[in-house]
């Protein structure tokens, strides 16, 4: 993975709530067995629609998506996570993210956000003001700036870390594999097998 | 102090805890299917890495397989491709694996516990959000992206941070011909869909303790969409006797061994729930969606609402693009509401009692004209069941489709999709925008309120057939 530290650049104003992770990428769009190549089903319903503002030349080249509240919501599919990331996005800003999408894109590597409404307004004011505005996201001070706007966000410590460090989870497990096979020990041995 | 139910299962399974830093987890079981796991093969096969417990993973073939013709091979190219991926790494990973053609092939979540691999106390998890679905046996259970299907592969183990715990408790009897769909699909409403984000939530009372363990199952498999984390309900002697006698269930002296455990997994007296939700199981009628997301729902006695019915702007807009998304009009009762199709399976409603139902009201009535009704049992052992009790024959002789065991129509990832603009009355779980197909309008609703559609052609609960 690599290592985040702060990232600058132009966002898209994406004036929904509840962006489930089916409009981020509809099922149909998950039947490649690689990882890379998502782009094509990112909102692909939506992007039919010439309006759509995705499809607007001033948008192009986006790589910080300022969302609505509750993104990702729904499927467990990590592809939302990377057809984002195959698209360019370095960045989810949103009010409320659902769980398990906010836990896929920490382990991706695609950094989201948590900011309040009211930060969410303001960025979606000056974006549709001026599509050259430049949104700075920074995970070491835990900051997103915009012009005067600076706006603290939570993201815990340990993942934080991580991302800073672009460091692969399992390799951080299994340096601790003693701990796993002394809980492995203990298992009571009621606990079904399939095989 | 008292501890939660939820508390007692994750403390069980602490590998590593460490301030700081998440709980390091361990998973007693991990589900896998064809379409979340590919990658994560491919990423072990990349750093060299064995799958650690082979013994305690279990794959099956559902979200793409088709629903017809299923002992010939898999049309659609891209299709076929996922699932031979599967079987290759399966194979080579020595997985075991339930194929399409197999015994005990269909959805994920109906296989895990109808093969008796679900069982109370345990950490179950799987690459797909309605695993929530087996914490109604009183297990920890959820849904993980790719790389966590990866890390419990190569690890068995999971880097978790200890959710919030809240309950829901569902107080009274739910009222005659009222389901454990109608029971979720109006907490969703009352909570949205976010409602439930951070926590494990534990529904108990007196309505949730007179569930079958199958209604138990359809409310926890439905906690994905209000947000939680997970859902779950305290084991009692309704899941003992679900459980015994399954195939992979304990025997003898591990039986009684394990049944002495499972009875210490309730939430003590004077635990604390960091929120607490009450409902009067009185109150709960039958409950349909009229928008896009499963939060939006009403009675089905009420009408389409309006966005002036809403004082939050953005549920305004919300309700705006979905009433244009569904092709309705504020105002138009519900009853009126033709449908096109109607799919009764997944793994909400996709199991034996679900079909039972189906049948029952659907029994000495004919599907209406223009109505397709298309029903699609969740696992082949479901299939087998019910042509045993005769249900086939009740679904084909109304003039209903009688299909094969899988995901089907909940998400369109095999032949059975919608058309643009075709609506459909679904007991499955999302009525997300596309999500039966390009275009399609879904209304989630309960079996018998599925059944009677599909008779009437608008929506219709069964009172509305006398």
């Amino acid at each position: 993975m690599e290592k985040f530290t702060s990232h600058t650049g132009t966002a898209l104003p994406l004036r929904r709530s509840n962006v489930d992770t089916d409009q981020i990428i509809p099922a149909v769009y998950l039947k490649r067995v690689t990882r890379t190549g998502f782009e094509d089903g990112l909102f692909a319903a939506w992007r039919n629609d010439p309006e759509f503002v995705a499809n607007k030349p001033e948008y192009a080249g986006v790589s910080i998506l300022v969302a609505g509240p509750d993104f990702g919501t729904g499927s467990s599919r990590e592809h939302a996570v990377w057809a984002l990331m195959d698209y360019g996005f370095k960045v989810v800003l949103s009010s409320r993210f659902a769980d398990i999408f906010r836990g896929n894109s920490g382990k991706a590597g695609l950094l989201s956000v948590p900011v309040e409404q009211d930060v969410i307004e303001q960025l979606w004011a000056a974006i549709e003001d001026d599509p050259t505005t430049r949104i700075t996201v920074d995970l070491e001070a835990r900051t997103v700036t915009c012009g005067d706007l600076v706006a603290p966000f939570q993201i815990d410590d340990y993942t934080r870390w991580r991302l800073l460090n672009g460091l692969d989870d399992i390799g951080i497990t299994l340096g601790n594999e003693a701990d796993i096979a002394a809980f492995e020990a203990t298992r009571p041995s009621f606990k079904p097998v399939t095989q | 102090m008292g501890r939660t139910l939820a508390e007692k299962v994750w403390d069980e399974h602490v590998v590593r805890s460490t301030p700081g830093e998440p709980d390091l987890l361990y998973i007693d079981l991990h589900l896998i299917h064809e379409v979340t796991s590919p990658q994560a093969f491919d990423g072990l096969r990349l750093a060299g890495r064995p799958v650690r417990r082979p013994d305690l993973t279990l794959a099956t073939e559902d979200h793409n397989v088709p629903t017809l013709d299923w002992d010939k091979p898999i049309a659609d190219p891209v299709s076929r491709t996922q699932v031979e991926t599967l079987r290759k790494n399966a194979a080579e990973f020595g997985v075991r694996l339930h194929p399409l053609g197999d015994l005990d092939q269909g959805i994920v979540h109906v296989v895990g516990p109808q093969l008796g691999l679900t069982q109370p106390g345990m950490t179950i998890v799987c690459g797909d959000s309605h695993t929530s679905t087996h914490g109604a046996f009183g297990a920890i259970a959820f849904g993980i992206g790719t790389s966590e299907v990866e890390h419990v592969l190569a690890t068995q183990t999971l880097m978790q941070a200890k959710p919030r715990t809240m309950a829901v408790t569902v107080n009274g009897t739910l009222p005659e011909g009222v389901t454990a769909k109608d029971l979720i699909l109006y907490l969703i409403a009352q909570t949205g869909t976010g409602g439930g984000q951070g926590y494990i939530v534990e529904y108990r009372g007196e309505a949730i303790e007179a569930l079958s363990m199958e209604g138990r199952m359809t409310v926890c498999n439905m906690s994905i969409e209000w947000g939680a984390k997970a859902g779950m309900i305290a084991p009692d002697q309704t899941t003992f006797d679900y459980i015994e006698g399954k195939p992979e269930a304990p025997k003898g002296a591990e039986w009684d061994a394990a049944v002495a455990h499972w009875k210490s997994l309730r939430t003590d007296d004077d635990a604390t729930f960091d929120k607490e939700i009450v409902i009067d199981a009185g109150d709960v009628t039958p409950f349909v969606t009229w928008g896009t997301n499963p939060g939006q729902g009403v009675p089905l006695g009420a009408h389409v609402p309006s966005p002036d019915d809403f004082e939050d702007a953005s549920d305004k807009v919300a309700c705006e693009k979905a009433l244009a998304y569904m092709g309705l009009e504020a105002g138009t009762p519900m009853r009126e509401v033709k449908v096109d199709t109607v799919f009764v399976g997944s793994c909400t409603n996709g199991r034996i009692e679900d079909l039972r139902l189906a049948a029952e009201v659907i029994k000495g009535h004919k599907v209406a004209e223009g109505t397709r009704l298309l029903v699609v049992p969740g696992s082949v052992r479901v299939r087998l069941q019910a042509e045993e009790e005769g249900l086939d024959v009740v679904f084909k002789e109304a003039g209903g489709e009688w299909r094969g065991a899988g995901c089907s129509m909940c998400l369109g990832m095999n032949p059975d999709t919608l058309d643009p603009q075709e609506r459909s009355a679904s007991t499955s779980n999302r009525n997300f925008e596309g999500r039966q197909g390009k275009g399609g309008r879904t209304h989630l609703v309960s079996v018998p309120v599925a059944a009677a559609t599909a008779v009437k052609g608008t929506l219709a609960s069964p009172a509305d057939l006398v």
